[in-house]
Order: structure tokens, then sequence, then C-alpha cells
């Protein structure tokens, strides 16, 4: 065998990248255009966008272009493509397009303009309420997986215990009761980095062995607050709330994200339970990098996809929640529009005037159903990429 | 159509697959020929991307059609073309007359079955006995392959084996009918090193027993060289040699098998640089022109990179693809 | 084994190495039982050394690699680094120390980060080793990539755009970013095809020179471990079986484990058989017996005494200790002649 070792003093001349140049983005667009159905939806998903931002610009203030709550009682009741009742309109209660495109309601409002209107209220329910639910999550569902092995301990138990009622009470004006539950808590948290210090080594003594003792972990701790979280019919839970509270559309956003964090909690704790056992993570902890960059420079981006996929479908189910509760009334309050209360204004009225139900109607599902096929179309799509071998 | 002893029980001839995908043709097997005989053992060895397992799985007809293609070839068992095979006729050669033993003994065995009902199965598709009879042709199977107790291992689940009695397990599913030929891809990759011996051992005491020949599909050469009588080294979706285990390990003839070998690291090579091939293997769709290996090879001369070379007889069965190391100028050459 | 007299040219001294992991059950996690992945473990790397771990799956050597990386606190023994013993230290003391011992990995697909290019990756490191200047930064990773041999084209690309061998290198790199003194590899070509893993070799070796760097490998390759390095320890269920220079151990194998381990390994230049055969398959879930020579159920020549008391290290010859009580002082067995 004639192979002379020094015949290849270079021996690995330099290398090359395989492939050509192709950043995720591309590859996932590459991936994503194939599905004809979730490109259908993304488009709608932008159409929306723009269809709500310019609705709000045309229908807000005084005098809006294009006006959602004007009366007009001659012309109550009119179908679709209608033209207005000329002879008997004021010149400024004229539609601005000539015809009322989506008919009038039974107060004679240009449905098309409510239409409008009640698309802002759909878009920013939709993502201010998803938002909330998604910063929740990813908080919740992080420390779950990355800190879920920790157990918390009986002291820390106590302190957590001592400030939320202290809390609770200086909330509820009992201020002296509160302000010293508060000082109290805030003590144990401060004693136990000293403690631990001052024991290392030596015997403890009993009560500092109770006080660091291991209850259950975090990871219990926070799943098990999901499974309670779950328990509750979400959707009844909401009514309560908003019947409780005064009637406000940030009221209702609220609501709806802080009931519907629990699914991205579970995903993004499954994601990190998986990435925390990955090589690359041993390697940035090996490097000396602080947890709070690992978790949010390193995992998070690896964590982010399956948020993304829900984070669609809630935007579509967002909607729907929200006009359920504007259709039972507890939404919204009049005059401002959206698609749920025109849905419920119409109810009265299905067989003379149906279109006043099939308008909102076709609205909200060509929104849910694009949404819901973006939200497929993305994860197939960024399914491959995470599970990508050469 | 009895087969004595030392004719051709599986005669591969020029086969060819490839992948079809919408920009690019992946030529992962690309015209290669061999055959194995009774009672021997054919080893094709070569790295990730070589087109080995593709050859293996076309055998059996598992290649997924499409994107697959059987672009060329023939694969004659018992004298019996292969590829003109219907599904049904297959299937009766499958796990009966060739048997096929995978590389992850964790996931090729079914984790909600046990053991019996596995092997039991094995047996079923292919005969039809009673079910007492299949539970003590079970337990001879387990003991044919080592396994202690057999009686109580037959209901266990995989997951309470260890590695190296469920690649046992396997090894007794792929014998259940008395094969003729068993293909085994990459059998002790996931296997520590002091099981691989017993489990190679384990195969070659069953080889003898029952006059099988085993076709190993493998990347390491080690293990070559301690159970081939054959040699078969791929390359890229070709043959680049092939030979007699003495051939190929004493005096190889191709750059690729010379630099394969002498890149191994060993102890007697302690204090020398070990040589190492420059570059990469090919992409199976973007192959260069004329020979394979000329980018990374030592030896090219200019007809390397425009012909394709033909394979050269050095006698013995010893074959390589390589006219430049055969005679220097050029006899063997085609397009 | 107390008393190994630190040499000044010690870089990494580990003594009597610990660490079990608990298992727990029920609501409230209640210990049931111990996993003794590590006991009893020592040993020392040399400056500008090679010492190779060589074990099968479930030795403890991962166990070893992440203990002496501070990724997992011990539960006795000491770990002194260039004297210093690390496992006194806290998280904030052990910052500084980090970046002189790093890892490299088996798997190249999980090691890097499929969201960050080749060009982040490594520059985390070169934040740590102070290095926060942006054109500074550019020149550094141009220069460690062509250290590896890798073109600096691939500052901005992603890791699936590279191969195996490629993205093994480019792991080697980010060890390199941060100047560290000692590096652990990980089974860093078990992974790799046969051609590439002399690449990796080569490119190892030479490193060791140009930079002075020590090197723990892990393997269980006893091929690439009997040209790589210089002392060699043989580990079994958490414990170090035999400790000796590489050659000795290859020329002059004492422990029963060591001697199935050299006859399994297949090699194509030479067959080294011995009468020694283990018994039976590894049983599937192996929970380490409290007292005893972990290895008797599969050693052939394991008698009563060997399930009676702990097995302490023999020394038979210079630097070779054995875990066997039935070797004799000059290394022989009653019966192996």
């Amino acid at each position: 065998m004639n192979m002379s070792p020094h015949s290849n003093d270079k021996d690995y001349q330099l290398d090359e990248p395989l492939a050509p140049k192709k950043t995720p983005l591309e590859e996932f667009w590459r991936l994503f255009k194939k599905n004809r159905l979730a490109v259908a939806g993304m488009v709608f998903f932008v159409l929306f966008f723009i269809v709500a931002t310019v609705g709000l610009v045309l229908t807000r203030g005084k005098n809006p272009v294009i006006d959602p709550s004007r009366v007009r009682l001659e012309d109550k009741l009119r179908p679709p493509l209608a033209r207005p009742n000329l002879e008997m309109l004021q010149p400024d209660e004229v539609p601005k397009l000539g015809v009322y495109i989506f008919g009038t309601d039974d107060l004679g409002r240009d449905v098309f303009a409510r239409m409008l209107q009640g698309s802002w209220v759909s878009l920013t329910v939709g993502f201010v309420a998803v938002g909330i639910a998604v910063i929740v999550g990813i908080f919740l569902g992080g420390i779950a997986g990355y800190y879920g092995y920790r157990h918390v301990r009986v002291g820390q138990l106590l302190a957590a215990a001592f400030l939320i009622a202290g809390a609770v009470l200086l909330i509820g004006k009992h201020i002296w009761a509160g302000a010293a539950l508060l000082i109290c808590g805030a003590g144990f948290i401060l004693i136990a980095p000293l403690m631990k210090k001052s024991i290392q080594g030596t015997t403890q003594p009993a009560w500092a062995r109770l006080w660091l003792f291991n209850t259950i972990s975090i990871d219990t701790l926070i799943m098990r607050f999901v499974d309670i979280m779950l328990c509750f019919p979400s959707f009844f839970l909401i009514l309560t709330v908003v019947a409780l509270l005064p009637a406000s559309i940030y009221n209702i956003m609220i609501v709806i994200g802080l009931t519907s964090w629990m699914g991205t909690t579970r995903f993004v704790r499954a994601e990190f339970l998986t990435l925390r056992e990955l090589d690359f993570v041993a390697a940035a902890r090996a490097l000396g990098l602080s947890n709070f960059r690992i978790i949010f420079r390193h995992m998070m981006p690896n964590a982010v996809a399956p948020v993304l996929v829900s984070a669609t479908i809630g935007i579509a189910t967002a909607i729907l929640t929200e006009a359920g509760l504007s259709f039972l009334g507890f939404g919204v309050p009049p005059p401002n529009a959206t698609w749920g209360n025109i849905l419920s204004d119409g109810k009265n009225f299905i067989f003379d005037a149906p279109w006043l139900t099939f308008v909102p109607g076709i609205g909200i599902l060509i929104v849910v159903l694009s949404f819901n096929l973006f939200g497929e179309g993305l994860r197939d799509a960024l399914n491959p990429k995470l599970r990508e071998r050469n | 159509m009895k087969i004595s002893d030392n004719e051709i029980l599986l005669s591969v001839q020029d086969l060819k697959v490839y992948f079809k995908s919408e920009d690019e043709i992946a030529r992962a097997v690309d015209g290669i020929s061999f055959d194995v005989r009774r009672k021997e053992t054919v080893c094709i060895v070569g790295e990730s991307g070589c087109g080995k397992t593709v050859a293996a799985l076309s055998i059996m007809g598992l290649v997924p059609i499409p994107p697959g293609e059987i672009a060329g070839g023939r694969i004659l068992f018992r004298g019996m073309n292969l590829l003109d095979f219907d599904d049904t006729e297959i299937q009766k050669i499958r796990g009966n007359q060739i048997a096929m033993i995978f590389q992850e003994p964790l996931t090729s065995l079914n984790p909600v079955f046990t053991i019996g009902n596995q092997i039991g199965e094995a047996i079923n598709i292919h005969e039809n006995i009673p079910d007492k009879e299949v539970i003590k042709r079970s337990q001879q199977l387990l003991k044919d392959v080592g396994i202690d107790s057999p009686a109580e291992r037959l209901s266990d689940y995989p997951h309470q084996l260890s590695g190296g009695q469920r690649q046992r397990v396997m090894i007794a599913m792929a014998l259940a009918c008395d094969p003729d030929l068993v293909i085994a891809d990459e059998p002790t990759t996931a296997l520590d090193v002091t099981v691989q011996a017993q489990i190679l051992r384990l195969m070659n005491a069953i080889q003898k027993r029952r006059s099988m020949s085993v076709l190993y599909i493998t990347h390491d050469l080690g293990v070559v060289s301690k159970v081939a009588d054959r040699v078969c080294v791929m390359y890229a979706g070709i043959l680049a040699e092939q030979g007699s285990r003495t051939n190929i390990f004493t005096g190889p003839k191709h750059p690729y098998t010379q630099a394969l070998l002498a890149s191994l690291p060993s102890r007697e090579k302690r204090g020398q640089r070990l040589y190492s091939i420059p570059g990469t293997v090919p992409h199976p769709a973007y192959k260069p022109r004329g020979c394979p290996f000329h980018p990374r090879c030592p030896h090219a001369i200019q007809t390397c990179r425009e012909q394709y070379p033909g394979m050269c007889d050095y006698g013995d069965g010893h074959q390589a693809r390589c006219p430049v190391l055969f005679d220097g100028n050029g006899a063997n050459w085609s397009e | 084994m107390d008393g190994i007299p630190s040499k000044s040219g010690t870089i990494l001294q580990v003594e009597d190495l610990k660490k079990y992991f608990p298992i727990r059950r029920g609501f409230f996690q209640k210990i049931t039982g111990w996993v003794r992945a590590v006991e009893d473990l020592s040993f020392t790397i040399g400056k500008r050394k090679t010492l190779g771990l060589v074990g099968e799956s479930g030795c403890g050597k991962t166990t070893v690699a992440r203990l002496i990386l501070k990724l997992l606190e011990a539960d006795e023994g000491k770990i002194l680094f260039n004297g210093l013993d690390i496992t006194k230290l806290d998280e904030k003391e052990m910052k500084p120390l980090r970046k002189e011992i790093q890892i490299i990995f088996q798997d190249p697909y999980g090691s890097l980060n499929p969201r960050m290019t080749v060009g982040q990756s490594i520059a985390e490191g070169l934040k740590i080793a102070g290095f926060d200047n942006r054109s500074e930064t550019q020149q550094r990773l141009e220069k460690l990539l062509k250290m590896v041999g890798m073109s600096p084209a691939g500052i901005d690309r992603f890791p699936h755009e590279f191969s195996g061998g490629q993205r093994q290198r480019i792991g080697i790199a980010r060890a390199l970013s941060v100047e560290p003194a000692l590096i652990i590899c990980d089974e860093p070509i078990s992974a790799l095809d046969v051609s590439i893993q002399a690449q990796i070799i080569n490119l190892l070796k030479d490193l060791q020179d140009q930079l002075n760097l020590s090197y723990l490998f892990i393997s269980h390759d006893l091929n690439v471990v009997g040209y790589l390095c210089d002392m060699v320890a043989v580990m079994y269920k958490g414990h170090i079986m035999e400790y000796s220079p590489a050659d000795a151990l290859f020329d002059n194998p004492v422990h029963p484990y060591t001697h199935l381990l050299l006859s399994a390994i297949p090699d194509t230049e030479r067959s080294y058989t011995s009468d020694m055969n283990a018994i039976g398959d590894e049983p599937a879930n192996t929970l380490n017996p409290p007292v005893g020579c972990s290895f008797r159920e599969r050693c052939p020549i394991s008698e009563d005494r060997c399930k009676q008391s702990d097995i302490d290290f023999k020394k038979v010859g210079d630097d070779h200790l054995v875990r066997c009580w039935k070797v004799a002082k000059d290394g022989s067995y009653q019966f192996f002649s």
C-alpha cells in the first residue's frame, strides 16, 4: 500500500459548506409555499390585518369617514347592494360608496361600516389575548422546563405565603396587617442565603433543616397549577369574570388571555425538557454563560415553533370567543360594533333580514378558517426544519 | 431448484436504483454487480451515502417506489429475477427464503407486543402450524441464539431486554423460517464492543450449522476483517473493488480501498500521521464526471476526469474499478 | 487512593470521585435507591498529554466528563485543576475558570444550536474570553475557523448546511475560542465516517502540539485510544478497572475486562485472542450491588471473594494499576501463563 502520509500535509484543505446558502427563512418559505391552502390562509391573514387597520382609521372619531353608528330609520333592514333612499335621507346620511354593500340593520345602520369597525375589535382581541397567553405561557413553561427539577423549600413556601397574604390584605385596605406580613415575607427571602452560608459544612440544627427541607418540585407546582386551570370550563369562567367586571374591551382581552395560556405552557415546557439535554446547551453552560442568557438567547428560539403554531390558532379561537361573548350580550357595550353583536342583533330578524346573520357569520368563518390553515401550514413547514438531518 | 454448494445463490447484475425529486436525480446505486454463494459470507462495506443500504433494501423489494425506482439491472435469486416479482410473490420470499436483520434493535422490535408474539408472527406468516408447535419452535429459536430461559423470555416485552438480547431476538426472528440468505444491515453498530463480538460469533456459528449465506452491510472494516469470505467496497453508488478478504486487506487495488485502510487508526501507527482522504463524499445527485472518486484520488490522471472506468480483473475473483493502478494507461475505460 | 503525588506537570488530578444519582418515586419524590454512576475514581492528566477513558455504555464516562466540567456536583472527592480543588468552588468562583476546561461532543448534529449561525455559536465563547470588540471578534472568528480547516465563508451559515465532520470541526473551534488548557473529547469521532475520523484525529493532534493542550479522550474504540493516548483508564460500571500507560495496556493487559475489550475489538491488522470470554450478555436493568467487584457477574474468573468486599487498586508496574485481587505483583494470574 503506497499511501504516503506526507502526501497529505494539508489534508483538510479549507472546507467549504456543502449546500448553497439558504437562511432558515428561505428554507421555511420553500416548504411553506408547497401547501396552497396554507398560503391562501396567510394571504387572508394579511388582508384581514389591512382591512382592520383601514377600518379603524375610517370609522373612528366624532366624524368618521364611514360612519358605523349613523341611524337611518327610513332605510332600515335594506338588503345588501341596495340603493339608499335618496329622497328621504339627508346628504350626510348617504353611505359614502353609494350603495349599502352589506345592507342595513334594524336601526338603519350600514352593516359594512359596522363590519369594518368590528374587524378592528376582533383583531385587537385576538392579538392581545394571545399575546398575554403566550407571554405567560413562555414564562411559566420555560421555568418549568429549565428549573423544574429543583425543589421548593419550606422556607420559600412560607415566604411566598406571607407575601401573597400581605399583598391581598393591602389591597383590601388593611394597611398595618398587610404591611407586617409583607415585611415578614421579605425578611424570609433575605435570610435564606445567609442561612445557607452559615450552616455549610457543620451539622445543621433541626429548625434549619426543616426550613431548607425540599417539598415538591417547581415542575410539579407549575404543572398542577396548569391542571387546575384546565379544570375550569373556560368559557363559563370568562363569562363569570366579564359579568363581574365593568364591561370594557380591555377586560375581555385580558380575561381571555389569562384563561388560555395553559397549552402554550405545556408546549414550551416539553420543548425545554428536550432542549436541555442537547449538547449545545451543555456547551453553553461549559462556556460559563449565565442561565438567563442560555434560556432566552440559546433555547427560546428553538422552542418557539410550536408556540407560533398554537398562537395563530389561538387568535382564531379568541376571535370566536369574543364573538360568542358579544352574542350573549357580555361583550363590548353598544354602540361599538363587533361581529358578535351584529350577529346578536340579527338573530331577531333571521327570516326577514338573513344578511344580518350571514354577513358577520361568513366573515368570522373566513377569518377563523384562514388562521387555522395558516397555523397548520406553519406547523408543517417548521416541523421538518426542527428534525433536519443531512 | 436445489442449489448445491458453491453455486451462486444470489446474483446482482448491474443494479441501478435512482431517487427522483422535483429538481434532481439521486443515483444512489449506479450499476453494481456481485454474487453470493451458498454458505458464503459477503460484506458490502462503505461509508454513509455510498448506497449500500439501498442496494440491500432493493434485494428485498423494500425501496419505496416512488420516489425510488429501479433504473436497471437484475437481481437473480436461485435463477429467478426478483425485480420481476409482484408484491404477493416477493412477500413469499421475504422472511421465508431471504430474511433481514436491521441496525437498531430498539426500534426494529414492536414495543407493544411480546417477544413470543413477534417471533410467532414471523413463523405464522409463512407456515401453517398449530400454536403449540409455534411456541415450541420459538423456544428452540431463542435457545439457538443463546438466550437463557427461553420459555420465560417469550412473554417479555422488548424494553425488558438489553440491546444484545434484543438483537439476538431479531436474529431469531430472521431464522424462524430457515432462510437461505440473511441480509444483515449494520447489525452490531448500535451495540457495545463486547456484545458485538458475541453477536458476530453467534452469527458465524449459526451460519455453519444451517449452511446459510449471509450478506453483511457495514461501514466497519474491523467487522469485515473478522467475518467476511468476500468483500465488496462501495463508493458513491459504484462498486470500487471486490475480492476475497485476503485480497482486499493485504493487497487492495483501488485507491479508495487503499486510502480507507491507511486512514484507520491503530496502536501500531502511533506516532505516524494518519492518512486522511481530502474532500468529502459526493452527493448522489451531483457526482463528478468520469470516476466518482477522482477529485479525492492521489493517482488521478486526466482520463479519470472524463471517462468512467471499467472493472479490471486481477484474477481469483479480485476486481477493482481503477485502470490507472491496473496498467497505468487505459485499456479498461468505458463511457 | 490518597497520596498520588501531584507532579508539577499535572493539569488535572481527580481523587476518589463519587457521584450517586437518587431514584425517586411517588408524589413527594421519596428516594428509593441509588444509581452508583461513579465511584472511587482517581486519575491524573499531565500537561500536553492525553488520557484515554475507555468503557462501554453505562460505565459512567459521560458522568465523569460532566463532573469535571462542574455541570454536575460531585458527592465526594476532589478535582484538582492546576492544584486548585474546584469541587469546593461555588458558581461565581467557578465562572472565570470555566474557560480553562472545554468539551467537544459526540453528536455533531446536537452539539450546535440550529438557530444560531456558526459565527454566533463560536462568538459566544469569545465574549466570555473578553473579546467584545466587533472587528476583533471577526478577526478571531476567521482565525479559529482556519485553524480547524474551515473556510471563513462559513461564519454566516447555519449548522444544517454542513456535513457531520465539518460540524465537528466547528465544535472544536467553539471549544478553542476561550483558549482552554484542557479539552474533554467525549467520543468525538464515533458518529463520523471512517475517512473523516482520520481528519479529525489528525486535527486534534496538530492542535495539541500547536496550542499545548491536554485531552481527556473518552471513547469505546481501543484502536483510536491506542493511537492517540499516553495513559489509558479502563472503566466499568463507575470504577476504573485498569490504569496504565497506553503501551503497557496493549502489551501487558492484566484485568479480565481489559482482556475482554481487547479481544473484542475488530482489528484489521492483528488478531488479539484471549482465553477470557465474558459470560452472557449485559442484563437489562443494572443497579449496582452494594459491595464487591462490579464486574463479577460477567467475569470468567470470579469467585466468592469477589462479592465480599470492595476491591482496591493494586500496583503491577510503573504507573500500572489494576483493580483485581487475583493479580500478583508481577501482573500475572494464577492460571494465566
